[in-house]
């Protein structure tokens, strides 16, 4: 049988919050209603968008890749972790183990701290992302939060020791 | 002929690797917006005046601190952040919001430092934590000069 995800749990919850309100108040249900549709329609389309993107990366970009492209020497492995970061998909767990193997051999503390902090830049995600806050803010934002990635990699390589490779430390 | 047949294999595995992507994520916006859409309802414009007190560093760190808590798809995060907005709070706060969202993981804290180390894990949400707030405050100046 197949399991039934989380996000069905949350989303039956919360419809039965409304299914509640509907018994309780039925204008303060309607007025939700109306809201939640108007916002649903147009958030639609970008998510043909989004998928699009997905499916792009998800052809180009994989773990064998980012291993390979990790061991450049210089100023290209800070180009490459940031440009690998922010390409790399799936939930961030799953890239802990690869990380961990990297730092065992020799990536340092700093590069995977730069690493996760580019995963939060999400192409993919970015019609929405403009959709909401234009296209100007959006740029503005991804430049700072790729300039605070290099000064967390900088920080975290001085504040983590290289000797601090074993689990809990 | 075999690239072709490759690539061609390639792209039915990455469009059904996406569409269970987006079948997770569906109901999570759904879910989302349905609750932004009751908050909207419920909650006067004037308590998103009150929490944030229109003082800039300040209402980063308000910003910052709830970013940190929540968890779920960055999608849900601009849901709501968009709603800040429109309610009035500052595009600092707003900023700081976002990114400690997506960039402070409390949930996936425990396993970050089974894996990569207590020392790293708890640098790295700190420091996270901090830019946040950094970002906040520096794209709200960067948005008013340009």
């Amino acid at each position: 049988m197949k399991k039934i995800g989380g996000e069905w749990y949350f989303l039956s919850a919360v419809m039965m919050i409304y299914v509640v309100i509907l018994f309780v108040d039925h204008d303060f249900f309607s007025r939700s209603i109306r809201f939640f549709l108007n916002v649903f329609w147009q958030i639609l389309p970008i998510f043909v968008l989004v998928f699009a993107l997905m499916v792009v990366a998800n052809i180009f970009i994989n773990q064998k890749v980012i291993t390979k492209y990790f061991k450049k020497p210089g100023i290209k492995k800070w180009v490459f972790v940031i440009v690998a970061g922010i390409l790399s998909t799936g939930p961030i767990y799953l890239w802990y183990p690869l990380l961990a193997e990297l730092r065992d051999k020799g990536v340092g503390h700093g590069f995977l701290a730069t690493f996760l902090y580019n995963r939060a830049i999400k192409i993919p995600l970015l019609p929405v992302a403009i959709f909401y806050f234009g296209l100007k803010y959006i740029l503005v934002l991804t430049l700072m939060m790729v300039v605070f990635s290099v000064f967390q990699g900088l920080l975290i390589n001085r504040l983590v020791s290289t000797k601090n490779r074993c689990n809990g430390v | 002929m075999s690239q072709r047949t490759d690539f061609k294999g390639m792209l039915i595995q990455s469009v059904r690797k996406s569409g269970r992507a987006i079948s997770r994520l569906l109901p999570i916006v759904i879910g989302a917006i349905l609750l932004v859409s009751l908050f909207n309802n419920m909650i006067p414009k004037s308590f998103y005046i009150t929490l944030f007190k229109k003082n800039v560093l300040l209402d980063a760190v308000i910003g910052s601190v709830i970013g940190s808590i929540s968890a779920g798809s960055p999608l849900t995060s601009y849901i709501l952040g968009g709603e800040f907005l429109k309610n009035g709070v500052g595009i600092g706060a707003v900023t700081a919001f976002l990114v400690a969202w997506v960039t402070v993981g409390m949930v996936q804290l425990p396993v970050e430092i089974m894996i990569l180390g207590r020392r790293f894990a708890i640098a790295r949400n700190s420091t996270a934590f901090i830019f946040a707030i950094a970002i906040g405050i520096l794209t709200m100046l960067i948005m008013d000069l340009v």
